[in-house]
């Protein structure tokens, strides 16, 4: 399993950089990785970061209608948050694993 | 050691053309995938599939419960063709499919409509079944970006990194 060095702080990363273990994430992990992606974290960013991480850890699953639906953000929303990857690259920055869902 | 670059996909152009349930969902889920792999997605309905993009019948749409040897009763036995041709057998079915699929968290129709074109994804119609079934832009889900002929859909698919992907 490779292990990288985000924000100063060595954390174990999956073949696609998503975080193994959720626990490791803190805000300056998900600023570095955003910016990687080459998105700019605002509070917004953050409200959703926090719900998809508390949808994983009361593993439920989570897909961008689920989103949608929260009340953060709408579809649309999402997209202009995290273009090109709504659930992709919002998981990442999470530090929650790749998404598994379809939708 | 010898390194491959990957070319990973950049647009993907969807037709669909035939109007039952798993017909066009099968379009809506790569459809939506695609888009929210950030890839530039354009879907096509025609003929039978334009019931896809049609106000009335989009969130009503059917599952065969005839010539559909995969059919099966709740449990699992075989389903009977000939109980599949009573009336009202099919939109039961229908009916308890979209329920087991929104239990799923599947969206209906209209809804994913929205969630493609929310992320950048395109819908159109096929000019001359829009023709054939006599339907008119109104008719449509307002979802649906043009009526347009397969000569412009085709211009649509342009790129070395398009495939055309027909259900």
């Amino acid at each position: 399993m490779p292990v990288k060095t985000i924000a100063g702080v060595e954390v174990k990363v999956s073949e696609d950089g998503y975080l193994e273990d959720m626990t490791q994430w803190n805000e300056a992990i998900a600023k570095e990785i955003a910016t990687e992606i080459g998105i700019e974290l605002t509070p917004k960013h953050f409200e959703v970061i926090n719900y998809l991480r508390e949808k994983t850890i009361a593993k439920e699953a989570l897909t961008i209608r689920s989103v949608g639906k929260s009340g953060i953000v709408d579809v649309k929303g999402l997209y202009v948050l995290f273009p090109k990857g709504p659930l992709k690259f919002s998981s990442k920055i999470a530090g929650i694993p790749k998404p598994t869902s379809c939708i | 050691m010898e390194k491959k670059e990957k070319k990973p996909l950049e647009k993907v152009c969807l037709i669909c053309a035939k109007g039952s349930l798993e017909d066009v969902y099968a379009s809506l889920v790569m459809a939506n995938g695609a888009v929210m792999e950030g890839i530039e997605t354009n879907v096509f309905f025609t003929f039978f599939g334009l019931d896809g993009i049609t106000k009335k019948a989009m969130n009503h749409l059917h599952t065969a419960t005839t010539g559909n040897p995969a059919m099966r009763m709740p449990g699992g036995l075989p389903f009977p063709t000939m109980l599949g041709g009573l009336p009202g057998v099919e939109s039961a079915v229908s009916s308890m499919m979209r329920k087991q699929m929104d239990e799923l968290g599947m969206p209906p129709v209209d809804e994913f409509l929205e969630m493609i074109t929310a992320g950048g994804g395109t819908i159109y119609a096929c000019k001359l079944a829009v023709d054939m079934f006599k339907l008119t832009k109104e008719d449509l889900s307002d979802e649906v970006t043009d009526i347009i002929t397969i000569g412009e859909f085709y211009e649509l698919c342009d790129g070395d990194r398009t495939q055309i992907i027909f259900t």
